[in-house]
């Protein structure tokens, strides 16, 4: 019996809703069929009682002049032909004397002149016996003994105060069976016809309702292993309980994939904050031994006596030197420089400086800057942003595509310089987009994954954000500087 | 049961008799012809029990074909006991009578023979007792002593005279030798008593019984007749003896006549009967005998 309860709603709801919509019919049918029968008995008790009196008041001249063929064609003459059966159609008619001996019957067959009453068998010996005792009987007396297929209705036969005999009426209730079944099936077929109505549309309901249901669960169910999907918004369109749960669980949706981006992002931040500081440890560690290195070949290379090939091998080591001190300074950026204010002819000199690159590839740039005469921002390092960012695009891109460069301050938030560089190329995958920011991470033949590192670095030390992302079919780098004190916001492009 | 018949007929007809009556009343107050004797007055004959006097539609073209027969106004007075058409007689409501043959002798002081029909040719009959189909046990009367009985009429001789004698020649007291007894005031519903299983014996006319047999063959196929008894004079046709020589002649010549016309051969089709003949009162000395027997006559 449990596995009905744990059936799935898209069952359950339509199965119950079916078996209660199919017993109330049967509870109301049966009720009216019920009541069908007592009317019916009523209706041939009724019937009986009137055709009772008229033969009764017919009957008692005959039965006091002993009369014996007139009474028997009046007991004859209620009674139909075979084919004319009805419930009210009287089934016998007897006419009992004084000594309850039958006087005449309208069927002689079974019903002999003369035979006392009481051998004629277990229904006659019953009404014999309730007739022998005198008793405040109400006329008619309808009797309907315990196991017969008969109901008798009795009724005296007096002529002034004397009580000439009794009238006795016999229905059969076999009769009653095939206008009492022909009612069941009418009430059958009516049932039928309801619940064929019935059915289908609780049917649509349950599963209406049912199927959102199940959807939500199936969800819920995926909860632990990943963020689900909202449900689909015409799904459930009505305001109900269900309704009010299924947006909340949208909501929640939301909500939680707007922790998991955070943690996300937090994560990242945490990351590169760490290799920060590893690198930046690590320079440091390494820029004070190699100041006294190139310091040390300095020296030796302004001697005198020494031999072309020593000198050669010291130019080697010097050159060595400076790439370490290349590579170390790119890893510690360092912005806490005095800079001067960010003008056009910054950009212009960006502009300027990404043409041999834009040329070679053959890109279309597509060059948006909207820029007043001065902005607060450090100069030197939004070059070398936009330098970073353009040359990344440019790389990215496809031989003869596109790249755009978008910067400006937005209307809502015009505390911030935003600068966004597009390009056409191949997009980014979840795993590229996770350690994009990293050192040495590109997955560009001859790049060095410095560049975006660098970037980033000056973002975040400008107290900034740097952001990645594929948008209608391109890589899009956004980056917002805040101009002045107040942080920009922080709401995602 | 007691309407005239006459009061059926079309219209045709009536008027027929009513011009016809007419001139005979204008002859007879002329006084030339036979007929205006009889003062053009109406015949009332009445039609008892004896033969299948519930044939309404036959009763009518009778009458009419008599009344234009007889150039009179006749009018069929039917009664469902002998004893009624007995007292009409007595009281002289009746000009003439087809009745039972008991009761013709009950009467002989008051009413002459006037014609016997013919029946298989001759003017007998016979009373058949008769038990239901599947009665196989009963061979005589003797076997339904413990039964009820169904007569037809205190004075009808084959359904009450014949078989108390009968009883009686068995040398038993007819009056307390069945069970009970009860009378069905038509030898048709006698057969209908033992048919139904009302009665377990019964007794009814031969000539009835045979023409039932034949005008509805379903009610007699489920009796039986066990015996016969012998023949007796067929119920006669009586005229009251206050009815005018001429109109008795008028009425016998007529009833005689009757196989002689195409109408007429129809009509006795119809009965069953093959004529009319004038009869004796000889015919009926066996049912006088048995009137003896019981001290009536």
């Amino acid at each position: 019996m449990r596995w009905l309860f744990n059936l799935s709603f898209r069952h359950k709801i339509p199965l119950w809703t079916s078996f209660l919509i199919s017993v109330s019919i049967f509870v109301v049918g049966a009720a009216l069929m019920t009541r069908a029968y007592q009317d019916m008995k009523t209706a041939v008790v009724i019937s009986a009682g009137n055709l009772a009196h008229t033969l009764a008041n017919t009957l008692a001249p005959a039965l006091l002049h002993d009369n014996v063929w007139r009474a028997f064609e009046i007991a004859r003459s209620p009674i139909r032909a075979e084919s004319a059966k009805t419930p009210v159609a009287v089934d016998a008619v007897v006419v009992l004397g004084r000594d309850r001996r039958i006087f005449v019957s309208s069927d002689p067959d079974t019903l002999p002149m003369l035979a006392d009453a009481a051998t004629l068998g277990p229904d006659w010996l019953q009404l014999s016996e309730r007739l022998a005792t005198p008793s405040e009987e109400t006329w008619p007396l309808v009797l309907e003994p315990q196991d017969s297929g008969y109901l008798y209705l009795v009724l005296p036969i007096t002529d002034k105060d004397a009580q000439l005999g009794h009238l006795v009426l016999r229905y059969a209730k076999s009769v009653f069976h095939p206008w009492f079944i022909d009612t069941i099936w009418q009430g059958l077929g009516i049932g039928l016809l309801v619940l064929a109505v019935l059915i289908p549309i609780n049917w649509y309901w349950g599963s209406r309702m049912a199927t959102p249901l199940v959807d939500l669960a199936q969800r819920m169910g995926m909860m632990l292993k990943s963020v689900p999907e909202p449900l689909p918004p015409d799904l459930y369109p009505y305001h109900d309980e269900l309704g009010q749960l299924f947006a909340a669980y949208d909501r929640m949706v939301l909500a939680l994939r707007d922790k998991a981006a955070l943690e996300n992002e937090m994560v990242k931040s945490e990351r590169l904050a760490a290799i920060g500081q590893l690198t930046a440890g690590i320079a440091h560690e390494i820029n004070n031994p190699l100041a006294g290195l190139m310091t040390t070949v300095d020296t030796l290379k302004l001697r005198r006596n020494l031999d072309p090939r020593a000198l050669r091998q010291l130019e080697l080591i010097d050159r060595g030197l400076m790439q370490i001190r290349d590579t170390v300074a790119a890893l510690l950026v360092q912005t806490k420089v005095q800079a001067r204010p960010l003008n056009p002819h910054d950009l212009e000199d960006v502009h300027t400086l990404i043409q041999p690159q834009i040329g070679k590839r053959r890109i279309q740039l597509d060059w948006s800057a909207a820029m007043p005469a001065e902005l607060p921002a450090p100069a030197s390092l939004v070059r070398q942003i936009l330098i970073n960012l353009l040359l990344n695009a440019i790389q990215a891109a496809a031989e003869g595509g596109h790249v755009s460069l978008w910067l400006g301050r937005k209307a809502e938030s015009a505390s911030c310089l935003s600068i966004e560089v597009r390009n056409d190329g191949t997009l980014l995958g979840d795993e590229q987009l996770a350690h994009l920011f990293e050192p040495f991470a590109s997955t560009r033949p001859g790049g060095h994954g410095l560049g975006l590192w660098v970037t980033y670095q000056i973002v975040t030390q400008l107290e900034g954000r740097i952001t990645a992302r594929n948008v209608d079919g391109q890589v899009e780098f956004v980056v917002n500087l805040p101009l002045g004190e107040s942080p920009c916001s922080t709401a995602s492009p | 049961m007691s309407q005239p018949i006459e009061s059926s007929l079309p219209n045709r007809n009536r008027r027929r008799w009513l011009f016809d009556s007419g001139c005979l009343a204008a002859a007879g107050l002329i006084g030339l012809t036979r007929k205006s004797q009889a003062a053009g007055g109406k015949l009332r004959v009445g039609m008892t029990p004896a033969f299948l006097h519930d044939q309404h539609s036959m009763l009518g073209e009778w009458r009419a074909f008599m009344a234009a027969s007889l150039q009179r106004p006749v009018e069929f007075v039917q009664r469902d006991s002998y004893r009624e058409t007995m007292d009409l007689l007595r009281l002289e409501k009746l000009e003439f009578a087809w009745i039972c043959d008991y009761p013709y002798l009950h009467l002989k002081d008051t009413v002459r023979l006037l014609a016997v029909p013919l029946y298989q040719g001759r003017p007998h009959y016979r009373s058949y007792l008769i038990v239901r189909k599947g009665d196989t046990r009963t061979r005589s009367i003797a076997d339904l002593s413990d039964g009820v009985f169904a007569y037809a009429d205190p004075y009808s001789n084959t359904g009450y005279l014949s078989p108390r004698y009968e009883i009686r020649q068995l040398g038993h007291d007819p009056a307390g030798f069945f069970r009970k007894t009860f009378f069905t005031w038509s030898h048709r519903k006698v057969v209908e008593a033992v048919a139904s299983g009302l009665a377990q014996g019964g007794a009814v006319d031969s000539y009835i019984w045979d023409t039932l047999a034949y005008v509805e063959p379903a009610l007699t196929a489920r009796t039986r007749v066990v015996w016969r008894s012998p023949e007796y004079g067929f119920p006669p046709f009586v005229a009251h003896r206050s009815v005018a020589s001429a109109d008795f002649q008028l009425m016998q010549r007529h009833l005689l006549d009757t196989s002689r016309s195409e109408a007429g051969r129809r009509l006795l089709g119809l009965l069953h009967l093959d004529g009319f003949t004038i009869g004796s009162p000889a015919l009926y000395e066996g049912v006088a005998r048995m009137m003896r027997s019981f001290g009536e006559a």
